[in-house]
């Protein structure tokens, strides 16, 4: 079971100081953040993508290798990578240079993105969100699995020869989580592929994924990839943390009744009676967080958000430290009491390159020679099967 | 013969209320003309002022309270639907429009409504045919023929009583007919649904199409 943290890369006002962080301020403050979340025994670090203020996270490949190089066990991933408004190619190519710089520390997490202006922005329209998403997807697969592609769809300019580099580490693609909560076509995708399926779990009353979730585990044995049980589960949870649960409250309440999606509605309570949101001591954070367990079944990611809605980086630290202290080893361990045998641990990329070669040496492709037009003709790599005759778009 | 599930929703909001009033008139007659047919009509009165804190939430938030979710059942298995609203600034009160606002766009797909309003003023006597039935279309239900309209005078004159037997009459032709049931049971997928939609009830998901088609790598048409 994997326990880390995720950020939307919100830079929000802090309601009680009045005070704004800069970008400068808000990025620095993220990287201690992912530098504490291992520092006190977390497992994985994600970010989101955004392309518009009031976020700053545009490029998570860039600052996710930049933590991966600050840190020695933590995984990076993202919360996520917008599937429809990038191009596939370039999260092919992106994503499996962070896992090279990573050394394997690496996976990523897809979602649509609900921002309607940014589709436009490139050159996308939300109205085809779903088709794009799923579309563009099962182009990324392609192209971290075979040396050479040929595709042409309905989104994207056609790929003739195409080869993305550099080849996954060890010619291991990186793992992906789909993100979804209300969508069962994504549910299907992911469990078609054998991927993950993460569910934010926050905002939402858990009625709305519990039945998803369910339908994941089916098509994931459907499909073959193992037993329902075995299917591979993320789940967010939002909470704040004190000592005691007064002060948690009293101290989180400012933050809630400023937060765009909490204030202004129902009360803190309320929302705590309706969704996984989390605000206690730690004891109470504890037997929230294993409720979802008793909802969803067993599951191998358990991501928390904590630095939303204008927190100030001190405060962030000190959650992790009750998070690091407190929470997370009683977690771990009752939940491990409680797990069926069966179930299956989160992948990582050593358990795929054993999955892949048993005790056998990983491929590691080295390309052919150039061909004195900066491509290496009709096979990328030395060892790539000869059957694989690319061919380039005549000029 | 039949048991009808009738469901009043009232916007009225002081107690006792002209709207909640006209409603149960109503409901009252429905259950006298049903019953001399042989049907007996099961009555659930959903007065929304005691709703109105969980509807504001709904609106602004994901959040369905307890008394929303229970009201939201009792409409998506009703087999007719009286729906009464105060007039105010001219036009229906903004609790009930805020209440069907909030339900699924499938909830009451082709189900028996009547449609009534109380206003201190006849000159608010076109709110029903000109605001609510739009509501109501877009709703997708099966509005009576006759609209209800009461204002203060009204109350004193044989004319409103009149009306509401012929819109209780054809609530409850309605009802007898099976409509709505048939269209549940024979096109119902001919309307568009998400997936958790019509209150919860709409959780078939169907494999056989061309997103699920691209789901598992086809090509998108």
């Amino acid at each position: 079971m994997q326990f880390g943290v995720f950020s939307v890369s919100d830079i929000t006002r802090d309601p009680v100081s009045g005070e704004t962080p800069s970008e400068a301020q808000r990025i620095d403050a993220i990287v201690q953040i992912a530098r504490k979340t291992e520092e006190v025994g977390l497992d994985v670090f994600a970010i989101g993508e955004h392309h518009n203020p009031p976020f700053f996270s545009s490029s998570p490949t860039t600052l996710l290798s930049h933590i991966a190089a600050l840190t020695e066990r933590l995984i990076v991933t993202t919360a996520t990578t917008l599937i429809t408004t990038n191009d596939p190619v370039r999260i092919a190519e992106e994503y499996a240079m962070l896992q090279h710089l990573s050394k394997g520390r690496m996976d990523l997490m897809l979602g649509r993105g609900n921002t309607a202006p940014v589709y436009p922005w490139f050159g996308q329209d939300i109205r085809q969100g779903l088709p794009l998403a799923l579309e563009n997807y099962n182009l990324l697969h392609r192209l971290w699995r075979e040396d050479v592609v040929d595709w042409e769809g309905k989104f994207r300019t056609p790929l003739q020869g195409f080869t993305s580099v550099p080849r996954p580490l060890d010619d291991v693609p990186p793992f992906v989580w789909h993100g979804s909560i209300r969508t069962p076509e994504i549910a299907e995708q992911a469990a078609f592929y054998g991927n993950g399926y993460f569910a934010n779990n926050i905002f939402w009353p858990k009625e709305h994924y519990i039945r998803l979730i369910e339908f994941y585990r089916q098509r994931y044995a459907h499909y073959g990839h193992g037993t329902a049980k075995q299917a591979i589960v993320g789940l967010g949870g939002h909470v704040y943390l004190a000592r005691n649960s007064q002060d948690a409250k009293k101290e989180f309440r400012p933050y809630f009744n400023a937060a765009p999606v909490y204030g202004n509605g129902p009360s803190m309570e309320d929302f705590m009676e309706m969704t996984p949101l989390s605000v206690g001591s730690p004891q109470e954070v504890i037997d929230k967080t294993l409720t979802f367990r008793e909802y969803f079944g067993d599951y191998q990611r358990q991501l928390f958000l904590l630095d939303h809605a204008g927190l100030p980086l001190k405060t962030v630290l000190n959650q992790l430290d009750l998070l690091g202290e407190e929470v997370v080893p009683v977690l771990r361990k009752e939940l491990a009491a409680k797990r069926d045998p069966e179930v299956a641990d989160a992948p990582t990329h050593a358990s795929l390159v054993k999955a892949k070669y048993g005790d056998k040496a990983p491929r590691q492709p080295r390309p052919n020679a150039n061909r004195g037009d900066n491509v290496t003709g009709a096979s990328p790599y030395q060892d790539s099967a000869p059957e694989l005759e690319a061919s380039y778009p005549a000029l | 013969m039949s048991t009808y599930k009738l469901v009043v929703v009232s916007a009225g909001t002081s107690d006792p209320s002209s709207t909640r009033l006209l409603a149960d008139r109503v409901a009252q007659r429905v259950d006298a003309l049903a019953g001399a047919r042989g049907h007996s009509v099961a009555l659930r009165v959903l007065d929304l002022r005691e709703l109105a804190g969980e509807i504001t939430t709904a609106l602004v938030s994901q959040l369905t309270g307890p008394k929303l979710a229970a009201a939201v059942a009792a409409l998506g298995e009703a087999d007719g639907i009286v729906v009464s609203t105060p007039v105010y600034k001219a036009g229906a009160s903004g609790l009930l429009t805020s209440f069907f606002q909030v339900l699924d766009n499938d909830l009451l797909i082709a189900k028996p409504v009547v449609l009534a309003a109380t206003a201190g003023t006849a000159r608010h006597a076109l709110v029903v045919d000109d605001q609510l039935r739009g509501l109501f279309a877009y709703m997708r239900t099966t509005t009576v023929p006759t609209s209800l309209f009461a204002s203060t005078e009204d109350w004193n004159d044989p004319a409103l009583p009149k009306r509401i037997d012929r819109a209780a009459f054809e609530l409850v032709l309605l009802m007898e007919s099976g409509f709505a049931q048939r269209i549940r049971d024979e096109s119902w997928n001919a309307y568009q649904h998400e997936f958790g939609s019509a209150g919860g009830t709409e959780v078939g998901i169907d494999l056989d199409s061309d997103m699920m088609r691209l789901a598992t790598g086809g090509s998108a048409t």
